[in-house]
């Protein structure tokens, strides 16, 4: 699959910001007393907001006639898209809500921990819809299985969480509790991660036999009836070379999950406590930037058998 | 009703006859035009809902060359109209007509990636996906002679390899044709039921390219041959 830079932009930073919202909302709700106060959870609330939005508005650059985007709402009954799309807007009153809740400080204790509640729930389905806006395609079978959801929701989190642990070091340089629990989001979805790169690992979808109806003997393209490209070479031909692709398979190990565990691990002692968080945060971006490409760029569509492949 | 095509994959010759039919009377009908960038410069491309591709299929010399003409199943598991956020992709209740309504659609691609088939393609220049409409305006129009409300495609077949009907009914051309000769789905394992079928060539011996001389004598020369061989 051609990998769009909007789409790519638009899953890894509104994944990171619902999950940087959810990850506030159950921290400030989970622990009394904490360094942030109010002004730091609406801080951040409003760091997540920002990068929510501006990956919606990234995800709209994809559209070709973007005048009738307003009715992309209209299927939620069987539609992923329109799902992702409905729950990302409804999400802005309920985190309006829970944030004018913080400032205002109202409601008693147990309204504050319905409205987190609510607001962590909302933004985790929103991070598994998008996921299931992929994993719902019945012809992409690299796509199509539970690791992908499970995949958005964890890098989702896990960046969220990164992100997360440099606001607090602003108002607090000690938070070792933070930093442990931050460490095994980044390890549960490097294992994630890692799974998914073995589960898709050879061709095991429709053969050009059954695209064709010809099961019993061999079948090979002799012409593909084009002589230029078409929508459909554009779209679903994208191939980048196996060996590329398994240097960048490494590369996303590196970014997204190793630098980050490590300058958690070691370099808490060893430099100011915002340059770890800030390493961090930027390595951990562009790990999942690649691994975001890649996802798009391993993906076979079943069109590609019509196209000469043997398998997909 | 279940309007839908057969495709006879034994008379078919490739003429690609079908896609230009289909072109000429889509571009200028409910869901034209079907853009095209660079019509005479060098790399020429654009919409088509009709597609012609060529396979080897067997290995020789038993190996046949078969053209494979392929346009919208129509299917009765139309995922593409399931995944479709904004309502633009329909599938009518009355004939099983899958279409796009180009008012509403906002150019996403989604549906193009649900369908198998490459049956969708988007209108980079209206910024709307298209597709085989089953000449859904030339089939109902009353204005034309009867025998002539099919399909562009299935009229202009010069050899006679596309039939259209109503697979609803156990009568219809395209019912009994597909049950005689074993009409079969492309990717059935994927569950979208489509609806058009294929007709695969009727198996034939190979015939061989070169026939050997064949007598009496020979026969015997060659038996004497081989005895002394040994
Ligand atoms: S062939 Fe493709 S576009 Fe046509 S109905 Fe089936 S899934 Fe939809
Ligand atoms: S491209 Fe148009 S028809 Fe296809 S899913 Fe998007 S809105 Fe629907
Ligand atoms: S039925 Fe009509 S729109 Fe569909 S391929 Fe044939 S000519 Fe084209």
């Amino acid at each position: 699959m051609h990998p769009a830079l909007s789409v790519i932009f638009f899953t890894v930073t509104s994944g990171a910001g619902y999950g940087l919202f959810a990850i506030t909302c159950l921290y400030n709700s989970i622990s009394q007393s904490h360094p942030l106060g109010d002004e730091g959870v609406l801080l951040s609330c409003a760091i997540a907001l920002g990068l929510i939005t501006f990956g919606l508005i990234s995800s709209t650059f994809h559209l070709a006639n973007p005048k009738n985007a307003w009715r992309a709402f209209s299927r939620v009954r069987t539609s992923w898209l329109a799902r992702e799309g409905l729950l990302a807007i409804l999400f802005y009153p309920i985190a309006a809500l829970y944030m004018v809740t913080i400032w205002k400080g109202i409601g008693g204790y147990n309204w504050l921990a319905v409205i987190s509640m609510l607001s962590a729930l909302w933004a985790i389905t929103t991070i598994f819809s998008t996921g299931m806006i992929y994993a719902c395609l019945k012809t992409i079978r690299q796509w199509h299985n539970a690791l992908t959801p499970i995949n958005y929701i964890l890098l989702g989190a896990m960046l969220g969480g990164l992100i997360f642990l440099f606001i607090v070091s602003m108002y607090e340089p000690v938070i070792t509790g933070l930093v442990v629990t931050s460490t095994y989001l980044i390890i549960i979805a490097a294992i994630a991660k890692i799974v998914y790169f073995f589960w898709i690992g050879t061709p095991a979808g429709p053969t050009i036999n059954t695209a064709t109806s010809f099961t019993r003997s061999m079948v090979r393209l002799l012409d593909v009836g084009h002589t230029a490209g078409t929508f459909l070479t554009e779209e679903f031909g994208y191939q980048v070379a196996r060996a590329r692709l398994i240097a960048l398979r490494w590369l996303v190990l590196l970014f997204a999950f190793a630098i980050p565990a490590l300058v958690l691990w070691v370099g808490v002692g060893l430099m100011p406590i915002s340059v770890v968080f800030a390493i961090a945060v930027i390595s951990g971006f562009i790990g999942v930037m690649i691994e975001r490409w890649l996802f798009f760029a391993e993906a076979r569509h079943v069109v590609n058998l019509y196209h000469g492949t043997q398998q997909c | 009703m279940k309007l839908g095509l057969v495709i006879d994959l034994d008379t078919c010759v490739g003429c690609n006859a079908c896609a230009v039919a289909c072109k000429q009377w889509n571009t200028s009908g409910t869901t034209g035009p079907l853009t095209d960038f660079e019509p005479y410069g060098k790399d020429p491309t654009g919409v088509w809902f009709n597609r012609i591709r060529n396979y080897e299929v067997g290995d020789y010399p038993n190996s046949k060359t078969v053209h494979f003409p392929m346009s919208c199943m129509h299917c009765d598991d139309a995922a593409c109209v399931t995944v479709c956020p904004t309502g633009a992709s329909y599938k009518r209740e009355e004939d099983g007509i899958v279409l796009v309504d180009q008012d509403k659609c906002m150019g996403c691609n989604y549906c193009a990636w649900a369908c198998p088939y490459g049956a969708r393609e988007l209108d980079r220049e209206d910024g709307v996906m298209k597709k085989c409409t089953l000449c859904v305006d030339r089939i109902y129009d009353e204005n034309l002679p009867e025998d002539e409300r099919k399909p562009a495609c299935v009229m202009t077949c010069p050899s006679h390899a596309r039939y259209f009907g109503d697979f609803d009914d156990p009568n219809s051309e395209v019912s009994i044709i597909s049950r005689e000769r074993n009409g079969e789905q492309l990717m059935p394992e994927l569950g979208y039921e489509p609806v058009n079928k294929y007709l695969r060539p009727r198996e034939k011996k190979n015939v061989d390219t070169y026939v050997n001389e064949t007598n009496s004598i020979k026969a015997v020369k060659d038996w004497v041959n081989r005895l002394v061989a040994r």
